[in-house]
């Protein structure tokens, strides 16, 4: 007995959640902070969370290439994680950049927003740094239950609660998927310790063939889909994106996404490697789903903000593919194009937070004719953005495509490229067309006053240097990436 | 070993011009705030460049590679955003932001009160950043970058009065002459880029390509194919024959622009980048005779055409196409280095001539702005006696004549001469190329001196009522002139050649880049004196003198002659006046087959079946989207099912 | 494999059989003779008052989550407190921590007034 107790404090190991932890301290301290200031004054605490970010940034960075094992197995900081503890930060803090003056403007000065933003970041952390189904679920439940909020926070619009609770309901309905599945696996390894799967399927090699190893593959499988937002797991995704407060919305297609393919990488090439017929095989049909039906359904959207969520469908799409090929550039592919994506579609949906103007109901194509010449710096930022989703030169977007459509030539499926490469083709319709929009129709009447802000500004600037940056030098980053693979 | 790594420095600053003015240039306004940002970023690259240059001449080593950081690498491919900086690239730099630190300082005045001065000065930052570019590259895709850039500003520069339609068409005309040289550039490196993979060498750097350049059968198919296809992208950027027809339209563009872009920089696009090959261009003898021949055809076909213009400003860029033509002439006969030397002295006093020229151009407007008069400034017909008007124009104009013309001691002559020689005695050289060189000469010398005797000499022809406006320009207009004059007047004296007792310190200079390959076609810079050498330069000189004297009998002495001559050699006159009819001939060849078989395809294939086949492609995907939204149907349990269905049939399919 | 569950296919096939049969047959055999007070929904042989679908306040919900919530505390103190003596001092700081984190969970339910029922 007492060499159990002092096994398990032996394995206590905080630095390999220190990131996380300096995350929740600051969480925690902006809920009291909320609690004892004044409703409506948010300024305060929105710098307070930049600054938690930032230092967690900071801490996360020092973890690079010192990998730390803790909790008996159950979480691995190493750099896998850590590059993904990065995107999230960053997405993160583009994301409470641009969100103080919106909440404002909207009318919900609402305090909470940003311990349950720092939350949110903290779940995903774990779900990217877990090494055990069930620090996995942790997080993802942490995660998701701060973002069900965080959909719901306008409490007095309709649009708000619905995707609230649309997204609570589906997300409630898909984890039931994914417990199911780490059940089926944990009744035929006797663990769920992702590695130790992994170790006991290469061991008994005729398990890979039971069907209750296949089915809580596929169960988990669907599970983290439904995060990623692949089809046919995807229905909630444009009405969730739509209804949710734009900033939120920005953040959710850039954070979650990217834990939610963290952890389906880790437990697919770790734990079910043996496997990897069967679910390449899978995913290949689910890329290419996932492309079409994001990119064919957005032309038809006339509200931006709606065609983006088509779009976020497509680009997990993409990025699938990457998963597909399961090589080392495909695998650094989806780290990289993450990344990418974090900075180009939060971008895009910041330039929408300005755009927007109060109660957010000009985010048609209609409402942005002649955009372009009103507000020329939202203007050329947002037609960068647009090149980047559409994966042009020399911008993040093509760089990201590169590396994955190559990962994939590489392990032989050419013809999933190609239809990768053709649904770049579709989507340059829709993607376009908001241009088209923005500079050669006539205003339809005076555009207005937009509020520019500083915070949201900087977001827009700092987006901007990021895609340019990931576009004309992807080298480096690609280096890292593959430096993070296990 | 020393450091040059903040070469990055030196496109950056007009990068950062170039967007600021951009971006901003509308809301500040102030014209002199955006000049001297644009201004301060191309002096700032200057700055850096002296330095860097300074710095390589007291290196014993003279090649660097810079790379900044790796742009993209698949597999064994690997690309970075490099720079290189030889001697060859350290003369362009110079050239570059030195011609053009002075035009942008220039233009302050000449661009004063325009209506789109921001986006003037960001276009002309931006091209110096993509020349700079070009030149700096140390892969072949960096210069492609720089060179599609340059060619971009070109044509938005061409096209600056857009509410102008000659300005529009001559800024399309460009732009498409342009690309099908560009296309010919990338055939090239494809070319070479697979013809090298096949040996195991998937590179674009130069450094690389010059190493294993070997492996390529010297004088074999694949090596011709390639540097023609390169040539032919340098015909297309340095206006030589067939892709010329542009650069003359091209003076539709503000009078800086065509002293900075279409004479000084980016027409020697071309130029540069065989010289950047020579290694590779010297492996090609028969390419290396279509350069050669290309180059001496140009140098005499444009002269010819130079004679009769009436335009200040046509007879200058027909002198580009005729001055472009001996330096291909000379790399074509492998004497690289007088070709950069001749590019450098031609950058000195043709950039002055046309900065000259706009000077006056600037005076004339002036004056019949102010006499309310629509006459055209730019016509020499209307100009004459101006050099007591504009005594410093006139006389850095005049020194730059004399330079052109080869008249010892200035520049021109020292680069002309040296190329006539080598055209003379290369290895791949021969009397007929230096005839027709010689020949070329004469007739510059004549149109060019034509041209002052018409604009500064004689009785002033202006209107009477525009005539006394006409004034000397302001300081900032007249400053740059004095410089390049001064450049043209002692800008060859670093290279002169060891025959007249010189050093010839720039083609020592360049040395390391060229030596290696130039002595393949008997080429030596320290070569000793040869029996003909004395003879041929001074015949060059007599026709010189001939061609001046000949100028000064037509429109000084006997201003009557020339019309005498024209009834006489009617036709002559005519299709010489006419640029030879070969814009017509373009067009009725090529321009109008090719319309019309647009038109065919248009109405024959395109309509029916092509946007059949576009139209029914649109209409299944919109279709098919209108289907699939009505799948959102915003029922949540309707999304649950489509989850639980497709769930089932996923584990459905993997387990039965 | 799978015939070692044959049994339970039985088991259930069983089970569904008797208690459809017995719906039926009631149905087809029983007699029926309704009355207002034999239709009335049951609710503990009290007079049914109002209608049974009646809407709770959402304070119920409030209240039963935080109560739940830190019941949950209560149920790991027990294990922590039969081990106290051998996790020492790290022990007691790590439930110390613990207990902050939820202390501050009910400073906030407190000071946001989700305690008080009016």
């Amino acid at each position: 007995m007492e060499n159990l107790v002092q096994m398990a404090l032996q394995n206590v190991n905080m630095a390999a959640i220190m990131p996380s932890l300096v995350l929740c301290c600051f969480g925690m301290f902006l809920l009291m902070i909320n609690v004892f200031m004044p409703r409506g004054k948010t300024t305060a605490a929105s710098l307070i969370s930049l600054l938690g970010l930032a230092v967690t940034f900071v801490v996360t960075l020092r973890a690079w290439n010192h990998p730390e094992l803790g909790f008996a197995g159950h979480v691995a900081l190493d750099n896998f994680a850590t590059f993904f503890n990065v995107i999230f930060l960053i997405a993160a803090f583009l994301t409470v950049l641009m969100s103080d003056d919106y909440l404002h403007r909207e009318g919900y000065p609402v305090g909470e927003f940003y311990p349950l933003v720092l939350f949110t970041t903290a779940g995903a952390m774990w779900m990217a740094s877990g090494t055990d189904l069930m620090t996995v679920f942790l997080g993802l439940e942490v995660l998701s239950i701060s973002l069900y909020v965080l959909a719901g926070l306008f409490r007095g619009q309709l649009r708000s609660n619905e995707a609230g609770l649309k997204y609570f309901l589906l997300g409630a309905f898909s984890t039931g998927f994914l417990l199911y599945g780490t059940a089926l696996l944990y009744g035929v390894a006797g663990t769920t310790n992702i590695a130790d799967i992994g170790f006991y399927l290469s061991a008994h090699g005729k398990m890979l063939q039971n069907p209750m190893t296949i089915a809580g593959m596929l169960l988990l499988a669907v599970g983290f889909l439904f995060k990623i937002a692949v089809v046919p797991f995807h229905m909630w995704t444009p009405d969730v994106y739509q209804g949710a407060p734009t900033p939120v919305t920005a953040f959710m297609s850039a954070g979650p996404k990217a834990a939610a393919f963290a952890a389906l990488v880790r437990i697919l090439i770790l734990g079910l490697g043996g496997l990897q017929a069967d679910w390449s095989s899978l995913l290949w049909m689910l890329a290419v789903l996932t492309m079409f039906i994001g990119n064919v359904t957005a032309i038809y959207q006339t509200d931006i903000k709606r065609m983006l969520a088509y779009s976020s469908i497509a680009h997990a799409g993409y990025a699938l593919v990457g998963l597909v090929a399961a090589n080392a550039v495909g695998i650094s592919g989806i780290l990289f194009y993450m990344l990418a994506y974090t900075f180009m579609n939060i971008g895009a949906f910041a330039v929408l937070v300005l755009a927007g103007k109060q109660g957010e109901d000009n985010l048609t194509l209609e409402g942005f004719s002649g955009f372009g010449y009103k507000r020329p710096f939202l203007g050329v930022a947002m037609s960068i953005f647009l090149f980047a989703l559409m994966g042009i030169p020399p911008t993040a977007g093509f760089a990201g495509k590169f590396y994955i459509f190559a990962g994939a030539i590489n392990a032989g499926y050419i013809w999933l490229a190609i239809l990768g490469v053709l649904n770049s083709a579709i989507s340059l319709y829709y993607y376009l067309r908001v241009m088209v929009y923005m500079y050669f129709r006539e205003p339809q009447e005076d555009y207005g006053w937009v509020r520019m802000n500083p915070g949201t500004v900087v977001s827009i600037v700092l987006a901007i240097v990021g895609v340019l940056y990931l576009g004309v030098v992807p080298g480096k980053i690609m280096e890292m990436a593959k430096m993070a693979l296990f | 070993m020393q450091d040059y790594s903040l070469i990055w420095l030196i496109p950056f600053f007009p990068l950062v011009g170039s967007v600021i003015n951009g971006l901003l240039g509308k809301k500040i306004k102030n014209e002199k705030v955006i000049g001297t940002i644009a201004t301060g970023a191309i002096a700032l690259s200057f700055v850096v460049s002296c330095m860097l240059f300074f710095r390589l001449l007291g290196d014993s080593q003279k090649v660097h590679e810079v790379i900044i950081a790796s742009w993209m690498s698949a597999g064994k491919l690997q690309i970075d955003w490099g720079f290189l900086l030889d001697p060859l690239s350290g003369v362009m730099i110079m050239v570059v932001t030195g011609v053009g630190s002075l035009i942008h300082l220039y233009s302050n005045g000449y661009m004063h009160g325009e209506e789109g001065f921001y986006r003037y000065f960001s276009y002309l930052n931006l091209f110096c950043f993509s020349m700079l570019m070009l030149v700096l590259g140390n892969n072949a895709l960096v210069m492609f970058v720089g060179w599609e850039g340059v060619g971009l500003c070109s044509y938005l520069l061409i096209g600056y009065y857009f509410e102008k339609k000659s300005a529009g068409d001559a800024a399309k005309k460009a732009f498409v002459v342009n690309r099908v040289g560009d296309f010919g550039f990338l055939i090239g490196l494809f070319t070479l880029f697979w013809a090298l993979g096949e040996h195991g060498i998937w590179t674009v750097q130069f450094t690389k390509i010059a190493e294993h350049a070997h492996l390529l059968p010297a004088g074999g198919a694949v090596v011709t194919i390639v540097t023609l296809c390169f040539f032919l992208g340098a015909t297309g950027k340095s206006a030589q024959i067939p892709l010329y027809t542009w650069l003359p339209d091209a003076m539709e563009g503000p009078t800086p622009v065509s002293a900075l872009i279409h004479a000084a920089t980016m027409v020697t696009a071309g130029v540069y980048m065989i010289g950047r090959m020579n290694g590779l261009f010297a492996m090609a003898p028969d390419t290396m005779m279509v350069v050669a021949i290309v180059g001496a055809a140009t140098a005499i076909f444009a002269a010819s055409i130079g004679l009769a213009q009436n335009d200040i400003k046509r007879v200058l860029a027909y002198s580009t196409v005729s001055q472009l033509g001996y330096m291909f002439l000379a790399m074509g006969v492998g004497a690289f280095s007088a070709g950069i030397f001749h590019l450098m002295t031609h950058a000195f006093f043709k950039a002055c001539l046309f900065l000259g020229s706009g000077s006056v151009i600037h005076a004339m407007h002036h004056a019949y702005h102010h006499a309310h008069l629509h006459d055209d400034p730019q016509d020499m017909r209307n100009m004459g006696g101006l050099r007591k008007k504009m005594p410093i124009t006139f006389l850095t104009f005049f020194v730059s004549t004399l330079a052109i013309a080869g008249i010892p001691g200035l520049s021109g002559f020292f680069s002309k001469d040296e190329i006539l020689w080598w055209a003379f005695s290369s290895t791949r050289g021969g009397w007929i190329l230096w005839l027709i060189g010689f020949a070329a000469a004469g007739m510059t010398a004549f149109y060019m001196f034509r041209l002052v005797f018409m604009t500064f000499f004689g009785e002033q022809r202006t209107d009477e009522r525009a005539k006394d406006h006409v004034h000397e320009s302001p300081f900032v207009i007249t400053l740059p002139l004095i410089v390049l004059g001064l450049l043209a007047l002692v800008g060859g004296w670093i290279g002169i050649p060891k025959a007249l007792g010189g050093a010839n310190h720039f083609e020592h200079f360049l040395a390391p880049v060229f030596e290696h390959t130039q002595e393949m076609f008997g080429i030596h810079s320290q070569h000793s004196l040869h029996a003909y050498e004395f003879p041929l330069m001074g015949a060059s000189i007599g026709v010189a003198l001939v061609g001046i004297f000949l100028a000064w009998l037509m429109y000084v002495k006997n201003p009557e002659a020339p019309k005498a001559l024209v009834a006489r050699f009617r036709w002559l006159y005519v299709a010489i006046f006419n640029k030879w009819f070969v814009d017509e001939l373009y067009d009725g060849l090529f321009v109008n087959a090719t319309k019309r078989l647009g038109r065919y395809c248009w109405k024959g294939f395109d309509l029916p079946i092509i946007d059949g086949i576009v139209n029914g492609a649109g209409w299944l995907v919109q279709g098919f989207s209108r289907a699939l939204r009505f799948w959102q149907t915003g029922q949540i349990h309707g999304y649950a099912m489509t989850m639980v269905i497709g769930a089932v049939i996923i584990v459905a399919v993997y387990i039965v | 494999m799978l015939d070692s569950y044959l049994p339970i296919l039985v088991l259930i096939v069983i089970a569904v059989a008797f208690a459809v049969g017995s719906v039926i047959m009631s149905r087809l055999i029983g007699q029926k003779k309704p009355g207002e007070v034999k239709l009335a929904p049951y609710e503990c042989g009290m007079p049914p008052v109002g209608s049974a679908r009646e809407r709770l306040s959402i304070k119920f919900y409030i209240i039963a989550m935080l109560f739940i919530v830190f019941d949950i505390e209560a149920v790991f103190l027990y294990p922590w407190a039969v081990m106290f003596k051998r996790l020492g001092l790290f022990g007691f700081v790590e439930m110390g921590v613990f207990i902050i984190i939820l202390l501050i969970g009910y400073v906030y339910v407190w000071k946001k007034g989700a305690l008080e029922w009016e």
